[in-house]
């Protein structure tokens, strides 16, 4: 019973799929789909290469404090950052009283209320308190961005794939538009309010070019700053706002990976040792 | 459970005497997993994977209890309290990759275990309830595995939830109204998430449930092993301990040091970056994938792309996707060929080797964007797939011819053919009779 | 060949103190296994003691410019009520003159404040009965009979000190961890906020 009916469902699925399959190729090959201006122009990442990289990965901390610079000259005045607390950069190297001033220091004030009215207010950042977020809420944030959001940075290198090269490439690949993309693609012209970029996934970023000139941050630690340099070491921090605990994973996975190669050895001989001369 | 020759438990120590006499568990342990288990001597390394399986679940157990203790299910902090256990919970980054990752290692031992399954004829009687069982826990498995993304509010999550729900409106007449009543509203939303934690919490002690069950019934007939020959006298077997206890070792041992390299150099190699994104309904991501080990499926749901018949695609293609799994239920009876190990069966390796094949293509098309070619590719890999187990294999059983079988696994064992790999070394013993 | 440990001893090794020794690689193994799992369950009891944040909250930094002579501020600290008062000269001098033979829980007003800075008071908010808020911080709340703290849960009132007088609680209100950065600000809990 159960196998004719079961040969008949067979057919009928077989059946639905083959057809389906044949109007698919048949309008595949009459209407072939159009390439789309994403598909021909738009570029992966260049590779980055960086100090965290790999199994053994560690972070460089100056490049990190470099990346902070960065970050609080030029990014920090429209991207938030707020799943990191300023108490997590003596990570990074800065010490207690560094990271205190630049809580108490830092331009974004932390919501409050004011104890007397009652009245929202704002208050100077403790190394306790999370970065502030540069917008009250989303919509305060599109109004002053031409009704873009600029993302938050806590996360970003993990949330995009290839997280440190995308950053890299972006920041440090701002150009015109290629003549042979508006003479193949005539509609697809940069809109004005937009800013055309190959490693953006559709081509048109909101965000202005961040990193325009040379020299635009200048370096606590004397470190020349081209825009490579302040692309690259940007990304780094990022990639550690993103994964603060990279380094103890690397260095715990060493460990745990050799207790477990020697224990499975062990293993290995006991599991010979129980079955020596037992045929099987 | 049934074999004559198992040795008896006989506790020495005054101790264990005492709590066997009041509570008989510590028999129970040495008649299901101790010396006293008779098992066939002959099991190669695919017969790791049902403790294996076992093990996964401890540590998603494990590691998902303690991680509740931080966690929050409130679409407003979800993501957040996520983000509080990587960053500020003591060794929190490494319980959460532990919990992400120790889902996707499960699958990988439950889906190499089910193809052991396919490949030795394990579902066959006398063991049919075993598979069904086991059939029944991959459902439950998929269930918690499904709500579990969702719990930490991605991108992925909220879209995932929502095209998975979204499936339930393809049922005719009831469809809308299931789907409200899973959500407990209109989308995803704090209602379908607080749900979805509860009965994520609840429901791996159910898995653990049936688990207990499908050993149970697996212990009346005992252990198949890769030559189908039941176990015919004591020179067949040896004791589950130490025997199977010391190999089992050592295949975790195995087992975490894939587990440790996932979690330590790669824990996020399986997932997507699109989860890392706090969940927005006003903004689909580019494209909603689930996670790798639903790929097959979803390679299935998304082949039927032409209404047949008045039927909608979408509700094809559900049924198809349900059907995938439901048919599994029956081919204890769509396979009926009394020899069990794909060993003995030429015809039927090849095809299973065609299946294999198969399942991975249809796990490439799903997680790839829903475009030509792969559409059409799935759609032919999901025709082979039903073919296989609804036209092939009853056909098969009818009309094949196998290989002569052992006359027993001592004597397979002793000519050097014991079926430990996947070889079709002819029989030097004896034949069996023909079928 | 049917049962395992009986059959492994006819091969003839050499039993040493009821070990076999061909059984000492078993033993190693396991030994290494259990060694594993002890050192599995750190992160899982770990996991328990306060985050990072919490940490982070366990020491706060108060400023004591704006309290007058005879005011209290109620703050939070360690998510509990923290009472920082400015002593007036009176109430220093009627703290100073109860005996202690005469207090349940014995402490000079020199014990319970800083040498140097006698006129602040700094103790915890949380009756040490069973954990209510006293009055008395507060501008118009109740201070009781001994003009320091009361509280109406069960009628506990401390002195001008904080010091437990009348009611059920045990002990005095208790003073925290802390310490003087300058004349204005004093950092409670510890470390370096």
């Amino acid at each position: 019973m159960v196998r004719p009916l079961g040969i008949l469902a067979g057919l009928a699925f077989v059946a639905i799929l083959l057809f389906s399959a044949l109007t698919g190729a048949i309008s595949f090959i009459s209407e072939p789909p159009a390439p789309t201006v994403e598909q021909e122009f738009h570029l992966h990442p260049k590779p980055l290469h960086l100090a965290s990289d790999g199994p053994l990965g560690r972070f460089d901390r100056q490049q990190l404090q470099r990346g902070f610079q960065v970050y609080k000259e030029v990014c920090a005045a429209c991207h938030s950052l707020r799943l990191v607390s300023f108490r997590d950069l003596t990570e990074i190297g800065f010490t207690e009283p560094e990271v205190k001033a630049i809580a108490n220091q830092w331009a974004i004030e932390v919501p409050s209320i004011n104890p007397e009215t009652g009245e929202p207010a704002t208050r100077k950042a403790l190394p306790a308190d999370k970065f502030p977020s540069p917008y009250a809420n989303e919509t305060a944030a599109r109004a002053a961005n031409n009704n873009a959001l600029p993302p938050d940075l806590s996360l970003i290198t993990k949330a995009r794939h290839d997280g440190a090269a995308y950053i890299h490439s972006l920041l440090t690949g701002y150009t015109n538009q290629p003549a042979e993309l508006l003479k193949k693609f005539p509609d697809a012209k940069t809109p004005a309010a937009l800013h055309y970029n190959p490693y953006f996934a559709n081509l048109n970023i909101a965000m202005p070019p961040p990193l325009a000139a040379d020299g635009q941050v200048t370096y606590a630690d004397g470190t020349t700053a081209t825009i490579d340099q302040m692309a690259t070491d940007v990304a780094a921090f990022l990639v550690w706002t993103a994964e603060p605990k990279l380094e103890n994973r690397h260095r715990a996975g060493i460990a745990v990976l050799i207790f477990l190669l020697i224990a499975t050895t062990l293993g290995y001989l006991a599991y010979r040792n129980v079955w020596a001369g037992v045929k099987h | 459970m049934s074999f004559p020759w198992a040795n008896h438990y006989e506790p020495k120590h005054p101790l264990m005497k005492w709590v066997d006499e009041r509570l008989p568990l510590p028999r129970l342990v040495y008649n299901a997993v101790g010396a006293g288990y008779p098992v066939p001597r002959n099991l190669n390394y695919f017969w790791n994977f049902g403790i294996l399986s076992g093990l996964a679940l401890v540590v998603q157990i494990v590691t998902g209890i303690v991680l509740a203790m931080h966690y929050a299910a409130n679409g407003a902090i979800a993501f957040d309290s996520v983000e509080h256990i990587m960053r500020d919970v003591n060794q929190g980054w490494l319980l959460r990759y532990a919990h992400a990752n120790g889902a996707s290692m499960f699958f990988i031992v439950v889906y190499l275990h089910i193809f052991r399954g396919l490949y030795y004829g394990s579902y066959k009687a006398p063991r049919e309830m075993v598979w069904l069982l086991g059939l029944v826990i991959f459902l439950l498995m998929m269930a918690t595995a499904f709500m579990g993304y969702v719990l930490p509010w991605g991108q992925m999550s909220f879209w995932g939830a929502k095209v998975i729900t979204g499936l339930f409106s393809a049922i005719p007449l009831v469809g809308p109204a299931i789907q409200e009543w899973l959500l407990g509203g209109f989308a995803p939303d704090d209602a379908a998430l607080n749900r979805f934690f509860s009965l994520h919490y609840l429901l791996p002690f159910v898995i653990a449930g049936v688990i207990i069950l499908h050993i149970w019934a697996l212990h009346i007939p005992g252990s198949s092993n890769p030559t189908g020959v039941e176990v015919k006298g004591p020179q067949d077997t040896v004791p589950f301990h130490p025997y199977y206890t010391a190999k089992d070792g050592f295949g975790a041992g195995v087992f975490l040091i894939i587990f440790a390299i996932l979690l330590f150099f790669a824990p996020n190699y399986l997932g997507h970056a699109d989860n890392y994104i706090p969940a927005n309904p006003l903004s689909t991501p580019a494209h909603i994938v689930p996670e790798w080990y639903f790929w097959p499926f979803y390679a299935i749901l998304r082949a039927f792309t032409v209404d047949i018949f008045g039927i909608p695609a979408k509700l094809l293609g559900v049924i198809a996707m349900f059907g995938s799994i439901i048919l599994l239920f029956f081919l204890p009876w769509l396979d009926n060929s009394p020899v069990r190990s794909g060993n003995y069966r030429p015809m039927f390796k090849m095809f299973f080797v065609l299946l294999c094949v198969d399942v991975v293509i249809l796990g490439y098309c799903g997680g790839s964007p829903a475009e030509e070619p792969y559409v059409m590719i799935s759609q032919i890999a999901s025709a082979y797939y039903f073919a296989h187990f609804l036209i092939i294999l009853p056909l098969l059983a009818k009309l094949e011819t196998t290989l002569p079988l052992p006359n027993s696994i001592t004597e397979a064992v002793l000519s050097g053919q014991s079926g430990a790999t996947l070889s079709t070394n002819t029989n030097t013993a004896p034949s069996a009779p023909a079928h | 060949m049917a049962t395992g440990e009986q059959a492994a001893a006819p091969h003839g090794e050499i039993i040493e103190d009821g070990v076999r020794r061909r059984d000492f690689i078993n033993v190693a193994a396991v030994s290494v296994a259990g060694v594993g799992a002890a050192a599995a369950l750190y992160p899982l009891i770990n996991q328990m003691n306060p985050s990072a944040d919490v940490l982070a909250l366990a020491s706060i930094d108060v400023d004591l410019s704006a309290i007058q002579e005879g005011q209290a501020i109620k703050t939070i600290f360690r998510k509990q009520p923290l009472f920082v008062r400015h002593l007036t000269a009176k109430e220093i001098a009627a703290a100073d003159a109860v005996p202690l033979s005469e207090l349940r829980d014995p402490q000079s007003l020199a014990d319970r404040t800083k040498e140097g800075h006698k006129q602040w008071l700094i103790t915890m908010g949380v009756c040490t009965h069973l954990g209510c808020v006293p009055l008395g911080a507060g501008e118009g709340e109740s201070r009781g009979e001994f003009g320091g703290y009361f509280c109406p849960c069960h009628g506990s009132a401390y002195d001008t000190a904080a010091r437990i007088r009348k009611g059920p609680a045990p002990t005095n209100l208790e003073v925290p961890e802390y310490e003087f950065r300058s004349d204005t600000v004093v950092t409670v809990g510890g470390g370096k906020a």
